[in-house]
Formats: structure tokens, C-alpha cells, sequence
């Protein structure tokens, strides 16, 4: 399931972040703001009309654009 | 400015001086104190930093400029014991490493500044993910201490910290605190004062690049280990049940809508009077100071300071209870974590248009007044999404236009169909506005993907409101009041000069500068003395009424309506709304853009593209209208 990317996940579910397929510029930022490959990650909920999705990774809720979640590759939480 | 270098060998020697008398402390030339110390606040976005900067420095705080950056930084000057510290608030960043524009600023601040003191602020909640800025800052080597903020909310979140483990990890000293209520703030302060006791040589950043190539994964996995714990029983909060209800599908948006309407209230409804009461006083002081200082001057002279400087600082004056009761509700939309949430239930609508939900709060504030608008967009910090966004808010039909409309639609058109005018002009609002964004996103495309973070809900203190009201205020006064002021006196004096005519009549600059526009503004049924008015208009819409007054010479209560109707074709007057609405909103916005783009070239854009855009929609309006027999 390392296809799948955060898009795929529904809202209250949980998956493990596989990979982040973006640049070392956006990794990094991405990294700060808690995607860490490997981290635990579950959506809140998803915004009407595609918009965002609400996630959480730990102690952080964020805001993703589904464009930019398309990136985010994850695996299922073991 | 000394060189950097040179400076921190100046503070070296110096540092045997600490014992002097501080009258006899030398000054150099460029206001820097010998022996002066340099602390600089780093941290990640959403972690109080400013907070801890304002309770540290007494918000005492002004802005200034540093070698090797354009922006202005917030940097307070304060006594540590006997110690002179300079303190200065750096951006927030994610990575030290990072591409983001105040990324690229902290950089080049480390790098051509030494410091004697980096104190770094990290979110106790989010140690996990913001430890490794510390980390970065260990590897760089400059002299650091680690303050862990909102220890107030880590048992919420079920998080336990060891600090002594962290700081032998960190090789820094480790200390928690709530810098918004002050625990742990005194034993920060002494820990700071004792820290940089030892720090008497300033140092500069390396090769930041360079220096943090490797990876430091393994070293912070290692430290969170020994110090970091998350209980993961403790997750329901008091957040999540708000977010069920303010981030609903359904009902989220009309709670939106509320919110943003109640706080338009309060900022307009209550700034009126406040403005109100401002400009009694200011007329007071005119009455009973100003005047019979004045009374034995030239005529010309007397009209001059009165109606032209004076007018000119009470323009400036009248924004300051708007902008300071907008800052106070932006403390409150902000701080609390709401405004992040308007981009989650705005997004998909804006992300069409290339903006994001916190422009359109900004756009929406934008129908009280543009400037506190404008001002308000700092909070988001992508450059592009800024620029965008100040090319936006400038058609938000503001109240000082929406005075203007009112009068106009009342005198020219029947009761039944001047409210249905009136709101025509708001859909030209948001038409041009929408128009804008979608010309302009491929221009200032946002580069940085939408991820925020949506800090817990949090009810700023009572002095976090005042500060940054108070803040913001001094920000505008300090930008905006010399461009407002010369604007206000340059347009006074097209509308005097020559003296040997009557103001705003056809032989002054003003009428002068009207009778050639008219190739440009006739096609629009804009005659002369609407374009006199458009003059005035250009510096406060608020002056327009009165400005027609002059220029019909009536009085703007009994006569100019009957005059209006006398002179203009209810089309022709349609087409000067739409002009109006449309061209720059006044001196005050073009003053603000510039400001906060620090751009003359932006402000210049922005203003021949508001034009260009009047006129073009006022053309094709009259010219269609008068087409179809309309007149």
C-alpha cells in the first residue's frame, strides 16, 4: 500500500507516513511541521467542495491542501 | 555601521568596562553602545515568541534595520541587571536550512550580525517536531539558551518534559515557561542575565549550510528518548469539541459569516464614535488654538495650515481608532487559532482565485476601511500571497465610498431604486476583486504549499490585546504619516493655486488639470467638475462631499444634491460612482501598500491598475448606456 497517498485516507482514520514525494526545499518544511516519514498520521476531517484536509501528526493539527497531500504517501498503521 | 567583525572586537575590549558608570559609557557613531549585548529571539511560528519578546522587553519594542536584511525587525533596547541588551525579534522560521523568505532573513541576520545570546522558544506541546531547530542551533555553535513556552498546556496534551536531560543533550541551558501568564518568567530572566554574563564575545553564524549538511536525526531521536514523553491516554480537549461545531460542513461557514460580521461591528460601529469624538476634538483645538493663533496671517497663509497641514494630520489621525479596535479583534481572530481555521473553511473557494481564507478576512474587514485591511495581511507569510492580496482589497467598497454612494443614489435616484444601485456598486466590488485576483495569481503565484497549523483555541490575555493594538498604531503613524501629510498639502495647494481665483474653480491647478483630462474622462461623462472631484477624492473619499461642495460652490447640505442633479445625467453620475468605487481608494491605502510591500514600484502598480480598471468599466458603461438611448 505504499501507492496510496493521504487522499485515499477517510476522515477519522490513521496511516503511517511512507514517503513525502516533493522537493528538499518543501521536505524540509514539511519535516518542521511534523511529516516525518514513519510518524503516525490521522485525518480529522475533510473540507466540502475538495477542499483541505485537517489532519493531526502527535501534538499538531494542520491544514493540507488535497493538492499538496497528493505527495504525501502512506502505508497502512501496522 | 561599523563592520560586523570589526564591531564584535570593538565589544570585546570593551567588556572590562562593564563596571563604568553608565554616563560614561562611550557612544559610537552609529548609536551602538560599547558593551552593548546582543540577544536574538529565534523560534517556529505559533510558539509566543512575541509574546515572551514583548513581557521581556516591556513591549517597549520599535522597528529597525540590521546589516545584510531589507525588512524591518521589531528590536527593543532594555537594562538586564547592569547589563545593556539589545534585544531583537527575528522571524518565525521552521529551518534554519529553509527557503521561505523570512527564512532567508534570520540567515542573513546570523551571518552579518554577531550575537552574544540566540535565545530560542519552542513550543513545549511540539517539542517532538521543533527540537530540531535547537538542535541545528547546537551544531552551528553559536551561544544558545532553549525556553520551552506554553508549559501552561503541556499536561493538557499529556506531555512531560525533563529539561535537565534535554539541556545535557542540547549542551545549552533548557528552561520552561508560560510567557503569556509568566510562570517560570523570573528564573528565565535571571537564567538569561547569568548566560550572557558569560557570553562578552559576540559570534557570528559560519556557513549555515555547510554546517548543518549532515543529518541530525539520530542525536534527536536520542534526546527525545531521554527527555520527552507523551501520556497517550490525554487526547479529548476542549478544542476538539469546538472544532466539531466551527469547522462543521454545515454549520461551520454561517458561523464564519457571524463571527466576521460581529467583528466588523465592533471595529466600525464603535470606531464611529471614537472617530467621531476624535474629530470634535480635533476641530476643538482648530476653534479655539489654532485659529486665533492664526487670525493676524495672510489669508493664504492661514488657509494653508489650517486647511491644508492641519487637515492633513487630522487625516492621519482619524485612522488610529480603526486601526487600533481592528487590531484588537485581529489579537482575538488570530491568537485564538480562528483565523487559521477561516483558511480551512474558505479554502476551496480561494484556492481557485490563488488566495487563501486569511485574505479573505482581510477583503471582508476591507468594506469597513482598507488600511487596517491591508495592514492585517503581514500575518500571512508568503510574499506572493501577500501581493496578491494588496491588489485585492483596494475594491472592498469602503465605508468612507460608501458615504459618497449613498448621498449620490439619494439625490439622483427615485427611493425604490436607489437601494438596488447601491448594491449594484457592491457587485462591481466583488467583481473587480474577483477579476484581480484571477489576472494577477499568474503574476504573484503562491509558492509555498498551504499547510497551517491550527494552534489549540486560546483566548489572548487582556495586555496581548493592548500591545499589539497599540503596536500596529505606532506601525501605521511610523510609515504612513509623511506620505498622507505631503499628499493632503500637494492636493490642497492644486486646489488653492493661483491665489487670485476661487478655490477649486477652473483656473486653479486643480481645474486646470481637469480641463486636460477631459479627452480621458469625457468618454466616461466625467465633466470637469466631476473631475475636480475625483481629485479630491484621490486623497479620503470621506473629503469628496465636501470637495463637490466647494466646486459647485454650495452648501453640502441644502444646496449640493439640487446642484448635482442640475449639472449631471443620472448615467453620468452612475459612471462617476463606478470611477469612484474603482480608482485608488484613497492616499491612506497607497500609503499602507507601500509600506507594507516596500515597493514604490508595487504601490505604483497597484494604483495605475485601479485606474486603468475604472476606466475601462466606467467607458464601457457609459458608452453602452448612452448607446442604448439611456441618458
Amino acid at each position: 500500500m505504499v501507492t496510496a497517498d493521504l487522499n485515499s485516507l477517510a476522515p477519522g482514520a490513521s496511516a503511517i507516513i511512507a514517503s513525502l514525494e516533493v522537493d528538499e526545499h518543501l521536505h524540509r518544511r514539511l519535516k518542521a511541521l511534523g511529516f516525518q516519514t514513519g510518524e503516525k498520521i490521522s485525518i480529522i476531517r475533510k473540507a466540502w467542495l475538495s477542499g483541505p484536509l485537517h489532519v493531526r501528526i502527535g501534538n499538531t493539527e494542520l491544514v493540507v491542501r488535497r493538492n499538496d497531500a497528493r505527495a504525501i504517501k502512506i502505508r497502512q498503521a501496522s | 555601521m561599523p563592520e560586523p567583525l570589526k564591531f564584535g572586537k570593538l565589544a570585546n575590549t570593551m567588556t572590562d568596562c562593564n563596571k563604568c558608570s553608565p554616563q560614561q559609557t562611550p557612544l559610537v557613531t552609529d548609536g551602538s553602545e560599547i558593551g552593548l549585548k546582543t540577544i536574538a529571539l529565534l523560534g517556529m511560528p505559533n510558539t509566543g515568541k512575541s509574546t515572551f519578546f514583548n513581557r521581556f522587553t516591556g513591549a517597549q519594542a520599535s522597528t529597525g534595520n540590521w546589516p545584510g536584511i531589507t525588512v524591518d525587525l521589531m528590536t527593543a533596547r532594555i537594562k538586564l541587571g547592569d547589563q545593556a541588551v539589545q534585544v531583537i525579534d527575528l522571524p518565525g522560521i521552521y529551518d534554519l536550512r529553509g527557503f521561505s523568505e523570512d527564512e532567508a532573513v534570520v540567515q542573513r541576520f546570523l551571518a552579518s550580525n554577531p550575537i552574544n545570546l540566540v535565545v530560542i522558544i519552542l513550543n513545549s506541546v511540539q517539542i517532538d517536531r521543533q527540537i530540531a531547530l535547537a538542535m541545528q542551533l547546537k551544531e552551528i555553535g553559536l551561544p544558545a539558551m532553549l525556553l520551552l513556552n506554553m508549559a501552561d498546556e503541556a499536561p493538557k496534551f499529556g506531555v512531560h518534559i525533563q529539561a535537565d536531560q534535554m539541556a545535557k543533550h542540547l549542551a545549552m541551558p533548557v528552561l520552561q515557561m508560560s510567557a503569556k501568564y509568566g510562570q517560570g518568567y523570573g528564573q528565565v530572566k535571571g537564567a538569561i542575565a547569568a548566560t550572557l554574563a558569560l557570553q562578552n564575545t559576540p559570534v557570528l553564524a559560519g556557513n549555515i549550510e555547510k554546517l548543518l549538511a549532515g543529518s541530525l536525526d539520530a542525536e534527536i531521536n536520542n534526546l527525545l528518548q531521554d527527555s520527552f514523553w507523551v501520556d497517550p491516554a490525554v487526547k479529548k480537549t476542549l478544542t476538539h469539541q469546538l472544532d466539531r461545531v466551527l469547522l462543521h460542513p454545515v454549520f461551520g461557514l454561517p458561523i464564519f459569516f457571524g463571527a466576521m460580521y460581529l467583528m466588523f461591528q465592533i471595529v466600525y460601529t464603535l470606531g464611529k464614535p471614537l472617530q467621531d469624538g476624535l474629530n470634535q476634538a480635533v476641530e476643538w483645538l482648530k476653534g479655539t488654538a489654532l485659529e486665533p493663533l492664526l487670525a493676524g496671517a495672510p489669508k493664504f497663509l492661514h488657509d494653508f495650515l489650517i486647511d491644508g497641514l492641519y487637515q492633513g494630520m487630522a487625516t492621519v489621525a482619524a485612522f488610529i481608532p480603526v486601526i487600533w479596535l481592528f487590531f484588537i479583534c485581529m489579537a482575538i481572530v488570530e491568537d485564538s487559532g480562528y483565523l487559521s481555521r477561516s483558511a480551512y473553511l474558505m479554502d476551496a473557494f480561494m484556492e481557485r482565485l490563488g488566495l487563501d481564507g486569511r485574505s479573505f478576512v482581510m477583503s471582508l474587514m476591507g468594506f469597513g476601511c482598507n488600511v487596517p485591511a491591508i495592514m492585517g495581511l503581514r500575518v500571512m507569510r508568503s510574499p506572493a500571497l501577500r501581493m496578491l492580496s494588496m491588489l485585492v482589497i483596494p475594491f472592498s467598497l469602503c465605508s468612507a465610498r460608501l458615504n459618497v454612494f449613498i448621498f449620490i443614489t439619494t439625490a439622483l435616484f427615485a427611493a425604490n431604486v436607489a437601494p438596488l444601485v447601491l448594491f449594484s456598486l457592491y457587485l462591481f466590488s466583488f467583481a473587480a476583486a474577483i477579476l484581480t485576483a484571477l489576472i494577477f495569481k499568474g503574476r504573484y503565484p503562491n509558492q509555498e504549499p498551504l499547510v497551517l497549523e491550527l494552534p489549540p483555541y486560546r483566548f489572548p490575555t487582556f495586555k496581548q490585546m493592548m500591545v499589539r493594538a497599540w503596536q500596529e498604531t505606532k506601525h501605521f503613524l511610523r510609515f504612513a504619516w509623511r506620505f498622507i501629510l505631503i499628499g493632503v498639502v500637494a492636493i490642497w495647494l492644486c486646489n488653492n493655486l493661483p491665489t487670485t481665483v476661487a478655490p477649486a474653480s477652473s483656473g486653479t491647478i486643480s481645474g486646470i488639470i481637469g480641463q486636460a483630462l477631459q479627452p480621458i474622462l469625457s468618454p466616461l461623462g466625467i465633466n470637469p467638475k466631476l473631475s475636480v472631484a475625483l481629485i479630491f477624492g484621490f486623497i479620503a473619499k470621506e473629503i469628496v462631499l465636501g470637495g463637490l461642495a466647494v466646486i459647485y460652490a454650495v452648501d453640502q447640505e441644502t444646496g449640493l444634491a439640487g446642484a448635482i442633479v442640475k449639472d449631471v445625467t443620472w448615467v453620468q453620475a452612475y459612471s462617476f460612482m463606478l470611477f469612484t468605487l474603482l480608482y485608488v481608494p484613497c492616499l491612506s491605502t497607497v500609503a499602507v501598500i507601500k509600506a507594507e510591500s516596500k515597493s514604490i514600484k508595487f504601490a505604483i502598480l497597484s494604483v495605475a491598475w485601479s485606474i486603468g480598471l475604472a476606466w475601462i468599466v466606467s467607458f464601457v458603461f457609459y458608452q453602452g448606456a448612452t448607446a442604448l438611448g439611456y441618458k
